[in-house]
């Protein structure tokens, strides 16, 4: 929303000071000044220029010659990047040694050869509307020579462009703004009466309205105008309409486009000679009915879409968005119908969206537009066309849908301050609200005060409302800042410090945590040998962002082939991140995973990390068990497990989808369900006081068949060896023709220590030979020599 | 028979003329084994008038100390030097390093969210989480954006296949964090969540289709809009460090009224705009169980990737998510 400075100062003369200031105190208001720009400025040097005629450019395609008469009656020869003007044009001549508004100087330079004598300016180049792409043409009637500004009738001034909050109807017009700014600046604020000449026959005698939908459209009012201009609009009215970014078109289009930037409050003229006895209704559209609008665009419409129809009960208008083809005013109209109602904002949200038709008008209905603007805004219409020459028929046609009364909402004043933490008195609240229109009543001994909701603030309807209000006009910055005292001592979960040691942990052993996306593309997880595609976004932007993944891989192998394509290898990356595997109840499962991958390294390099992390969170249990996984070298794959239970899988990645993804060399790959490991049991080991005597090492090495893991060795060694038995581990693994096909050595270091005492050689014997005897027995092993 | 005192001479010529410990060994052998001269003149002092012996063996006895202290000096010498030599020999020059650093980093997001969270922890903060994937209800319903409301446009929410067409949803927010607490904690409520978020947006330096939130909430019996700018103003000050300052502005979200945007002033005195917050809607608490007269609440939210960006001094959203190893070492 874009508001001249000089047109606030119509409704608020005292609006005054530094615009930067100005600025300060709009964005404290809670209407943020997205611009502050100057209009007008920098149009020093700035000419009225004729074409004289144009050439190409011997040297150049993209700039052409143009020779210009800037009044003097000699040809100046200029380049220019434009095409778009033709020989007798008026246009913008910078003349050599003017200072643009961009601070960009002019000089009488060549351009591949051609001097050019100055620069033709287009729209935006000098404030003037929002065009870049071709020169301003100017109206014929301008004197050669004299300085733009001059001739248009620019002044100074200072545009604010302003965000404006869905809250906020009352701001979507320079009269809404002017009243907030007044009254938080303390000046007055007044809306000047319209004078409008009234003449001829009465309106309510050449048109009428019927309102079929009351609650769509709780207002209706019209004006009959006549001898309504054909021509431009005043030079004044259009400037104000390109600074603020509307295109100038016609008299009647800008007049229409003016009231409703100044009031907020849209409005449509019909051509009257189109319109059967001058009578419109409102009724909802029927299912499948059809509309061209204005733009002659068929519109197929729904019964949720509001539409205005004639004698005949066809659509001539789709209310509040577009008008219609068959009742276009032309430069034939001398009579227009002027309407100006109010529309339901959900109803207008709803069908401009549908049909993508968001318009000024649009947005300002969709707030909520002040039904009691509407007398006041058809008669400004008319004081601003009568002195472009039309007349207005005596009286307002104000027909009336289920208008609800004003709301009146209970104010406590304990309320307020309690909420904002101020120490506002009633007066100084009602002192606040009144200049906005919130109408306070207060009365008796009571602190409290009953306020009057004002038309313009649709947004506004319960106390909380108000408050706000209060809020905002008393300046958030003047509120004193206290920070809450609270008794809980702040703290991470157990789960969240522990989701800290494993990042911990795995940085600590050189793996950098990477962050993919958490999008797949379809078949990025059957490509990662992981199956089908899971949940399915249903409104993506692009078809690589549609798949929700079940499982950490995709993402970590394309970001491991992302640095492989860079000549980067022996990356180890890890993720933690949440996953969506399947099922659910009101909601997808969705689970924390932990994945971890070792590009360059072996599967067991895998194992050596689950069994570093399980030692360092506590896992009782943690074990691997052997066994293909999808996805992963069906040799080279396992499951993990924590207390017994399955948590995640480990092993190599299958060579089949390395190749897929480019990469190279063997990538290790470990991936858990966190939040499921977190929440098995985890605890250490009683404590044991180490022994005081000596211990003995035993060394023990094994013919043992391939499908026996060096695990469940360990384990079964581990409980014949029984309390004597300290520790056991693999220290050593081979494979050679004497073992045999399918068998290999495993060879096991065992410590026998006791708490109380030196163990004697026959205790140590013994024990030894409980371990080999249990693991010959159990697994069909020999030892070996 | 040699004199004890040339015996004492001669110990000490040896000993200086001994280069190692063996040649020192040697000696030592020689001049006070039982061959050695010292051990024949103890026993030839049996053989002695007992005044005669008693003198002599005193002699004897001060000269095998006084080998023995020239002996061990002279040792100490000699393993001295044999250490030093050893020493010189195992010289290393510590540059000659064939392993890669072998340390990890963590992500730029997740050390900026730890700060975030450590901040918050320090100031009396829990710290709460849901779930990405969301229902309507809790995304928009909960947080007082009715059915059909313009506002839910404001997020350009993705939706996902799963129940009923629109009602499963992956959070625009970390907003639903929110409600969910709400649900299921009795006030007071001091919690912080972090967490990712979703919208239909396009990569850019600026924009990405995930991004990552932290929200703030406290429920009392009567917090206030100065109680939500000072913890604004006291989270600038730990956060930024000294000499950040903090202003609200107004402004609107569904869930909150008074509803502002906060920005934080930088010591050079430009701004940046941060995040919204606000008082929490009655309607919210409402919505969520929680009498709105018994209770007042504060929320507040901003993005945690923007602020990484700043704080690393990387310009361009994607890089975060590229992964590439040359990115991920820097930090």
């Amino acid at each position: 929303m874009k508001v001249l400075l000089s047109w606030l100062r119509e409704f608020a003369p005292d609006i005054d000071g530094d615009p930067e200031q100005l600025a300060e105190v709009l964005a404290d208001l809670g209407l943020a000044v997205e611009e502050l720009s100057h209009v007008g400025r920098g149009l020093d040097g700035i000419v009225i220029a004729e074409v004289l005629a144009t050439r190409p450019h011997p040297d150049a395609d993209r700039i052409h010659l143009v020779d210009v008469d800037a009044g003097d009656g000699e040809a100046l020869q200029v380049c220019c990047g434009a095409f778009n003007m033709a020989v007798g044009d008026l246009v913008p001549l910078a003349t050599v040694g003017t200072t643009m508004p961009n601070g960009i100087e002019i000089a009488r330079r060549k351009m591949r050869g051609e001097w050019s004598n100055g620069m033709l300016c287009s729209g935006a180049e000098i404030g003037m509307g929002d065009d870049h792409e071709g020169i301003l043409i100017l109206e014929q009637d301008l004197s050669l020579g004299l300085p733009l500004a001059e001739a248009l009738g620019i002044h100074p001034d200072v545009l604010f462009d302003l965000e404006v909050n869905p809250n906020r109807p009352d701001a979507m017009s320079v009269m809404g703004v002017a009243r907030d700014l007044a009254a938080r600046m303390g000046v007055p604020f007044s809306v000047a009466v319209p004078d409008v000449n009234q003449t001829g026959t009465p309106a309510a005698e050449r048109a009428s309205v019927s309102i079929a939908a009351p609650d769509f459209c709780q207002r209706f009012g019209v004006r009959v105008l006549d001898n309504v201009p054909s021509g431009a609009s005043p030079r004044w009215m259009a400037n104000r309409l390109l600074a603020v970014g509307q295109r100038p078109i016609n008299a009647v289009v800008d007049l229409s486009n003016y009231v409703m930037f100044e009031l907020g409050q849209p409005n449509h003229t019909y051509d009257l000679n189109l319109v059967p006895g001058g009578e419109l209704g409102v009724r909802m559209a029927h299912r499948g009915e059809e509309l061209i609008t204005l733009d002659g665009t068929a519109r197929a419409l729904t019964t949720y879409d509001g539409v205005i129809v004639n004698r005949d009960d066809e659509a001539i208008g789709l209310a509040g968005i577009m008008g219609g083809a068959s009742t276009e005013i032309s430069t034939d109209t001398r009579s227009v119908l002027l309407e100006a109602a109010w529309w339901d904002p959900m109803t207008i949200a709803r069908t401009a969206r549908r049909l993508g038709l968001r318009s000024e008008a649009s947005a300002r209905f969709e707030r909520g537009a002040d039904p009691d603007i509407i007398p006041l805004a058809l008669d400004r219409f008319a004081e601003l066309a009568a002195a472009l020459g039309s007349t207005t028929a005596p009286g307002m046609i104000d027909a009336a849908g289920n208008r609800p009364e004003p709301s009146t909402v209970r104010v406590r004043s304990r309320r307020v301050n309690s909420i904002l933490g101020t120490d506002l008195s009633t007066s100084e609240m009602t002192g606040l609200l009144e200049p906005i229109g919130f109408a306070c009543e207060t009365g008796g001994d009571s602190q409290d005060f009953n306020v009057t909701i004002p038309s313009w603030r649709l947004d506004s309807a319960t106390e909380i409302d108000v408050i706000e209000e209060v809020g905002r006009l008393h300046g958030f910055s003047k509120i004193a800042r206290t920070v809450p005292v609270t008794e809980q001592a702040g703290a991470l979960t157990s789960q969240q410090l522990d989701r800290r040691q494993v990042r911990a942990l795995l940085t600590g052993m050189g793996i950098s945590e990477a962050m993919p996306l958490p999008f797949l593309a379809p078949g990025d997880l059957a490509a990662a040998g992981l199956g089908d595609d899971g949940i399915t976004v249903t409104n993506p932007l692009v078809a690589e962002e549609s798949i929700m993944r079940t499982s950490l891989r995709p993402g970590l192998l394309k970001a491991l082939a992302y640095n492989a394509a860079r000549r980067t290898t022996g990356v180890s990356l890890f993720e933690i991140g949440r996953v969506n595997p399947g099922g659910g109840g009101d909601l997808p499962d969705e689970h924390e995973h932990l994945a971890v991958i070792l590009a360059g390294q072996e599967a067991t390099a895998a194992t050596t990390l689950w069994r570093r992390l399980a030692r360092h969170l506590t896992v009782t249990r943690p074990g691997v068990v052997n066994g293909p996984v999808d996805g992963l070298h069906p040799g080279r794959s396992g499951q993990v497990l924590a207390d017994g239970q399955p948590v995640g899988a480990l092993g190599e990645i299958d060579p089949q989808v390395l190749d897929a993804y480019e990469i190279d060399e063997r990538v290790a790959w470990l991936e858990v369900d966190l939040g499921a490991l977190l929440e098995a049991d985890r605890a250490l080991a009683p404590y044991r006081a180490p022994s005081r005597y000596p211990s003995s090492d035993v060394d023990l090495a094994f013919t043992v068949p391939d499908e026996v893991s060096a695990d469940e060795v360990s384990a079964t060694i581990a409980e014949a060896g029984g309390e004597l038995l300290a520790s056991v581990a693999l220290f050593d693994v081979f494979r050679s023709d004497q073992l045999g096909e399918g068998h290999r050595s495993l060879a096991f270091t065992l410590r026998f220590e006791a708490p109380d005492r030196t163990l004697n050689d026959a205790e140590v014997a013994k024990a030894r030979q409980s371990c080999i005897d249990a693991v010959t027995a159990t697994h069909n092993a020999s030892l070996r020599g | 028979m040699a004199e004890p005192e040339q015996l004492v001479v001669e110990a000490e010529r040896r000993a200086a003329a001994a280069t190692t410990l063996d040649e020192l060994g040697a000696v030592r052998t020689a001049m006070t084994g039982k061959r050695s001269p010292l051990v024949a003149a103890r026993k030839a002092l049996g053989d002695m008038e007992p005044d005669a012996r008693k003198q002599a063996g005193q002699a004897l006895n001060a000269a095998k100390a006084s080998i023995d202290e020239i002996l061990s000096a002279r040792e100490a010498e000699l393993a001295a030097a044999a250490r030093a030599q050893q020493l010189a020999a195992e010289r290393l020059d510590l540059t000659e390093v064939t392993e890669q650093s072998a340390s990890g980093h963590l992500h730029v997001i997740t050390q900026t969210w730890q700060e975030l969270e450590d901040v918050f922890v320090g100031m009396g903060y829990r710290v709460a989480e849901g779930p990405e994937i969301e229902s309507e209800w809790y995304n928009f319903g909960a947080l007082n954006f009715p059915l059909g409301h313009p506002a839910r446009d404001m997020y350009d929410t993705l939706y996902v296949d799963y129940g009923e067409p629109g009602t499963t949803l992956l959070r625009t927010h970390t907003s639903p964090v929110q409600a969910r607490v709400m649900e299921n904690q009795e006030p007071p409520i001091y919690v912080v969540a972090p967490g990712r978020c979703f919208r239909q947006d396009t990569a850019d330096a600026t924009h990405m289709p995930v991004f990552h939130q932290i929200e703030g909430l406290v429920v009392d019996r009567d917090t206030t809009l100065g109680d939500l700018a000072g913890t604004i103003e006291a989270f600038t000050a730990a956060y930024f460090g000294p000499g950040f300052s903090s202003r609200l502005r107004p402004s609107y979200f569904p869930f909150t009224e008074p509803s502002a945007e906060f920005d934080i002033q930088r010591p050079d005195g430009t701004w940046l705009e941060l995040g919204g917050c606000g008082m929490v809607h009655p309607n919210v608490f409402e919505a969520c169980g929680i009498d709105p007269e018994q209770w007042q609440g504060f929320a507040f939210g901003f993005g945690i990737d923007r602020l990484a960006l700043i704080r690393f001094g990387i310009d361009d959203l994607r890089e975060l998510w590229t992964n590439d190893i040359r990115f991920l070492e820097q930090f």
